[in-house]
């Protein structure tokens, strides 16, 4: 494997990650993290529309007039997101109801947008699929992680599986319902970024 | 009444940045200074009221099961149902209408334009105004009720990112371990926020 391909594949994951550097594709980061099944699925979902739509738009990258870019870049997302949408509906439909409006909202996350701007359309359609590949297993690392946490402090449960038996079943856990709610996503976002750019000091903001 | 309750409960109780994280990316991103968090604060509530009843009734009179009855008849339009276009003719509406709506601001209100200038575009791209459509879509509002849904949701927006823009400028006087500067503390601050905004939760409107 040579540098660069090394470092597209690698890069996303940490040093230039999507979500606790980029600032990018927050909003699904955060709500479909109560659970890890959902959180695995959106995932799987991202990655798949990240991969296509960064091929496809590499491969029209000639094509496509600087004028309505944004617009060409919207709608072949919107079609590729149709599909995963439709796809979850037919064979994942609770997983489909859970994540609720959020599928949806793929379309305007802006990692998908971010990358088609910053490097489908300026690389070819294989350096293009292995960037989307990349970032999306770098927005994956952080959703899962957020909701692992979220799911094991806030229900003492790992993949509806119970790991620390909660009072209400007639163990020691008190399930911490601060995690399930909106301010843990946020505490754990914060936390993991604190952790990540104290390992590594070139990450800080100067201010 | 119903209709003041609905706004009240998408500007506090249901508040879509803080309760449903939509629009965080330009909510954590520009919210360095109050000023630009005020434009940035109207754009929204400003787009979010007009396209929010204009993708209802998109929606109510074309996508739905059987909504097209207007134009087909009662027993041909039962066949077609094109909710599954929704995603993409909503992103068209929103792209469409923050173009439009950037153009007349900049011929009939100039000042606003320069003020709201560079925002707009962005919004195209800003997941609470699809965002604020499909849960439109998935709550079945009329078009009355998702205009007041669609104006709730951008008061709710503009509210929190002022509120965490006076608070993040405050925040340079203040001695933040090196990790967590910028982006780590805002984090913290919103969660904050988000368990000062819960304390609406209990409320029955």
């Amino acid at each position: 494997m040579d540098k660069k391909t090394r470092s597209i594949l690698l890069d996303p994951l940490h040093e230039k990650n999507p979500v606790t550097l980029g600032v990018l594709g927050i909003c699904s980061a955060l709500a479909v993290t109560t659970k890890l099944e959902t959180a695995f699925v959106m995932s799987a979902a991202l990655t798949f529309v990240l991969v296509c739509s960064n091929t496809t738009i590499s491969l029209l990258r000639n094509k496509i007039p600087g004028s309505i870019r944004i617009i060409t870049q919207l709608a072949i997302i919107a079609s590729l997101v149709i599909v995963a949408d439709q796809v979850l509906k037919a064979f994942l439909f609770d997983t489909s109801k859970a994540l609720s409006v959020f599928v949806g909202l793929i379309i305007t996350n802006c990692i998908v947008m971010g990358r088609a701007e910053a490097f489908a359309m300026a690389n070819p359609p294989m350096a293009s699929a292995l960037d989307g590949f990349a970032n999306s297993m770098g927005y994956s690392v952080v959703l899962i992680y957020v909701a692992l946490f979220r799911e094991l402090l806030g229900s003492g449960k790992v993949l509806g599986s119970p790991v620390f038996a909660s009072v209400s079943d007639g163990g020691w856990y008190v399930p911490n319902g601060l995690m399930v709610l909106s301010p843990g996503a946020f505490f754990l976002i914060g936390l993991l970024i604190w952790v990540q750019r104290s390992m590594t000091p070139t990450l800080q903001e100067a201010d | 009444m119903d209709l003041i309750n609905l706004a009240l409960k998408a500007i506090f109780v249901e508040n879509i940045a803080l309760a449903f994280f939509l629009g965080m990316c330009s909510f954590l991103a520009v919210s360095k200074k109050v000023d630009t968090a005020m434009g940035l604060g109207l754009a929204v509530v400003f787009v979010l009221t007009v396209v929010t009843p204009l993708n209802a009734l998109i929606n109510n009179y074309i996508l739905k099961d059987g909504a097209l009855a207007w134009a087909l008849g009662e027993e041909k339009a039962a066949g077609y149902d094109l909710s599954f276009l929704a995603f993409i003719t909503f992103i068209a509406t929103i792209a469409a209408a923050v173009q439009i709506v950037e153009m007349s601001i900049d011929k009939f209100a100039p000042a606003l334009y320069s003020a709201l200038g560079v925002f707009l575009p962005l919004i195209a791209v800003n997941c609470a105004i699809l965002g604020s459509s499909l849960f439109m879509v998935e709550r079945e509002y009329t078009v009355m009720q998702s205009t007041v849904f669609g104006f709730g949701s951008g008061v709710g927006f503009w509210l929190a990112i002022v509120a965490l823009a006076a608070i993040r400028e405050r925040l340079k006087y203040s001695n933040v371990p090196p990790g967590l500067r910028g982006l780590g503390i805002t984090f913290m601050i919103t969660g904050l926020m988000a368990m000062g905004f819960m304390i609406f939760g209990g409320i029955q409107l």
